[in-house]
């Protein structure tokens, strides 16, 4: 598979791809002088590289998890649980934090795979039901509590993050790095035959390649950049719970991307940004969350499938030829 | 003969009891779920929020209207089936052409809406459905009380699903049914109104979600969240039984069911999660599920 050659189109996207990750960058590391408040940037950052792990599945790999809530969930647990009791180091407890999402990645997704389409979705669900289960009886996670008053620590044994500024440039390293490894997958010839497999799985497979290998290791990536998200944002918000793993924080992943443009590179960052955003601004009025929430999904399955970027990128072309 | 495995026989049976209720609902949900995905290839994610909107709906005729538990158990799954049929002429059939995950997303939002409604006007806590007269009172087994209720709600379900299976295998209408789930374009070049037959059947796998509904009404307190929590082992139970064949997904209920109600008994810190377990042990072993047909 190493010998496959880039076309040029993906050579010249991948490009402008980069060029457009350069600005933004630029522009995030300027946000907490521009007067935006960083606990609302980081908590969106954190769920816009979750959404990012989850588009690598449903939007290059044709995947739909609905219980992709277990690896953000799952890696928030162990990131607290080693900061607070273990008393390790940030980096080094969000590193296991992302180990402990994949492996439990790789066992759910072997298991998920066996299936296609619709019960990939449902098993995937039903999974994630479990863990959400096993959290809520098992003593380290402390039940309805949660893991509460997680220590931010010192980065390296140098920085300390329980500064905004240091805690804020960190999630943002993460996100960035995280994001560009994504780029880096979407645009390697592994991306592009996850693609094929996407299209076409019987072609994909008369043509050599092992389908079952790539789904799974496109779902042990999605679990594992999962985890990294979902571990800095126990150290952002020093608390795991159970709203991380619940099925409704599934739904929420998948509304992001949705709505931001499955299958783009940036759409999921500004799905995440504009859902948190509607969420913090609408916060006071309750259970309607829920009820705008679902008339989002209604509204762009209906009417706006490609999501916001997807559109601007078709708006694009159209006034180009 | 007072114990059995070591557990007295009254809490072996009161468990095995509980399990059978709570199978029949599996039952009932799983065969809606799959007549609706055999013909419209969408898996209703909104199954659960119908499942509650049918007990919502008992609940307003008797505490509002004053219309009881018999007349609920027809107006209840009409009425709701009719909101079925509403939103599959507005917003389902748009999306037959589709990736079937599309399907998906719509009837998630669409479960998001109805339970956030009402949410937002009944709260989280439950309402009590008040039992009918008729059913106060138990049967005395000897070795434990069956309170009427529970034998009617297992029974009436037994005939439900028969009921049902009755229709599609072995009615014209059924055998209809079935040539359009294997190949809707001949059907409709027979002249069956294939569009149509597809309205009334999510409307109709709707209004048994609707019935379960009602009948958990007595049993479970009515609560919005009701649905969401069933619906998700229901998905299980359907991963677990394969949606080829509707006296599996009947058995595969009634059977998952009892499983769950026995492990109440030996480990309870399972039972919550022995559906799941049972899942994965299915995926490892047959992974088209023990009725399925890979498809």
């Amino acid at each position: 598979m190493s010998t496959v050659a880039l076309a040029p189109a993906i050579e010249r996207e991948r490009n402008r791809a980069l060029l457009v990750t350069a600005i933004m960058a630029a522009l995030l590391a300027l946000a907490p002088w521009l007067g935006l408040y960083p606990v609302f940037v980081m908590k969106a950052l954190c769920f816009a590289l979750f959404a990012c792990a989850f588009n690598l599945l449903i939007g290059f790999g044709g995947l739909l998890s609905f219980g992709h809530a277990m690896f953000f969930g799952t890696a928030g647990y162990v990131c607290a649980h080693a900061a607070k009791v273990w008393g390790l180091t940030p980096e080094l407890a969000i590193l296991t934090g992302t180990a402990a999402a994949a492996g439990l990645g790789a066992i759910t997704g072997a298991l998920a795979i066996r299936r296609q389409g619709i019960y990939f979705a449902m098993i995937t669900l039903a999974l994630a039901q479990m863990m959400f289960f096993f959290y809520l009886q098992a003593p380290f996670t402390h039940g309805e509590d949660g893991i509460q008053a997680v220590p931010r620590g010192r980065l390296f044994g140098l920085l300390d993050l329980s500064e905004p500024l240091a805690m804020y440039y960190l999630v943002l390293a993460v996100f960035i790095a995280g994001f560009l490894l994504i780029q880096r997958i979407v645009h390697s010839p592994f991306g592009q035959v996850l693609k094929a497999i996407r299209e076409n799985e019987p072609r994909a497979l008369s043509l050599g390649y092992d389908a079952d290998r790539y789904k799974l290791l496109a779902f042990l990536l999605s679990a594992t950049l999962a985890g990294l998200a979902g571990a800095t944002k126990s150290l952002v918000f020093q608390l795991a719970s159970l709203t991380d793993v619940h099925w409704t924080m599934s739904g929420e992943v998948v509304l992001m991307t949705l709505l931001g443009g499955m299958g783009t590179i940036f759409g999921p960052v500004v799905g995440a940004f504009v859902i948190i955003g509607l969420e913090n601004y609408l916060a006071r009025f309750g259970e309607w969350v829920t009820v705008i929430t679902g008339a989002i999904f209604v509204v762009c399955v209906l009417a706006f499938r490609r999501g916001i970027v997807g559109e601007l990128a078709a708006w694009w072309t159209r006034r180009r030829t | 003969m007072t114990e059995i495995f070591g557990v007295p026989i009254g809490a072996f049976a009161g468990q095995l009891l509980i399990g059978l209720i709570n199978g029949a609902f599996y039952a009932m949900l799983s065969l809606g779920l799959a007549v609706i995905f055999g013909l419209l290839n969408i898996i209703n994610f909104t199954h659960g929020a119908q499942y509650m909107l049918g007990a919502f709906c008992a609940w307003f005729l008797l505490e509002r209207i004053g219309i009881g538990y018999w007349w609920a158990l027809l107006i209840a799954p009409i009425v709701v089936g009719f909101t079925g049929i509403v939103i599959e002429r507005l917003m389902l059939s748009r999306l037959y052409k589709l990736d079937h995950l599309y399907g998906l997303l719509l009837t998630f939002g669409l479960a998001l809406v109805f339970q956030g409604v009402f949410t937002n006007y009944f709260g989280s806590s439950g309402l009590p459905y008040r039992l009918p007269e008729t059913f106060s009172g138990a049967f005395n087994l000897g070795f434990m009380f069956l309170p009427k209720y529970r034998a009617w709600v297992i029974l009436a379900s037994a005939i439900v699903c028969f009921g049902t299976w009755f229709v599609i295998e072995r009615t014209k209408l059924g055998a209809y049914l079935r040539a359009a789930t294997e190949n809707p374009a001949l059907v409709q070049a027979f002249g069956v109104n294939v569009p149509r037959m597809i309205t009334l059947t999510y409307g109709f796998g709707v209004g048994l979600a609707a019935l379960a509904g009602v009948m958990a009404a007595p049993i479970y307190q009515v609560t919005p969240q009701m649905g969401a929590n069933i619906i998700i082992v229901v998905f299980a139970v359907v991963v677990i039984g394969g949606m080829g064949s509707i006296l599996g997904a009947i058995a595969t209920g009634f059977g998952l069911g009892v499983v769950e109600g026995l492990t109440k008994v030996f480990y309870p810190e399972a039972s919550n999660t022995v559906i799941f377990v049972i899942m994965v042990l299915v995926l490892l072993v047959k992974p088209a599920g023990l009725f399925g047909r890979e498809r």
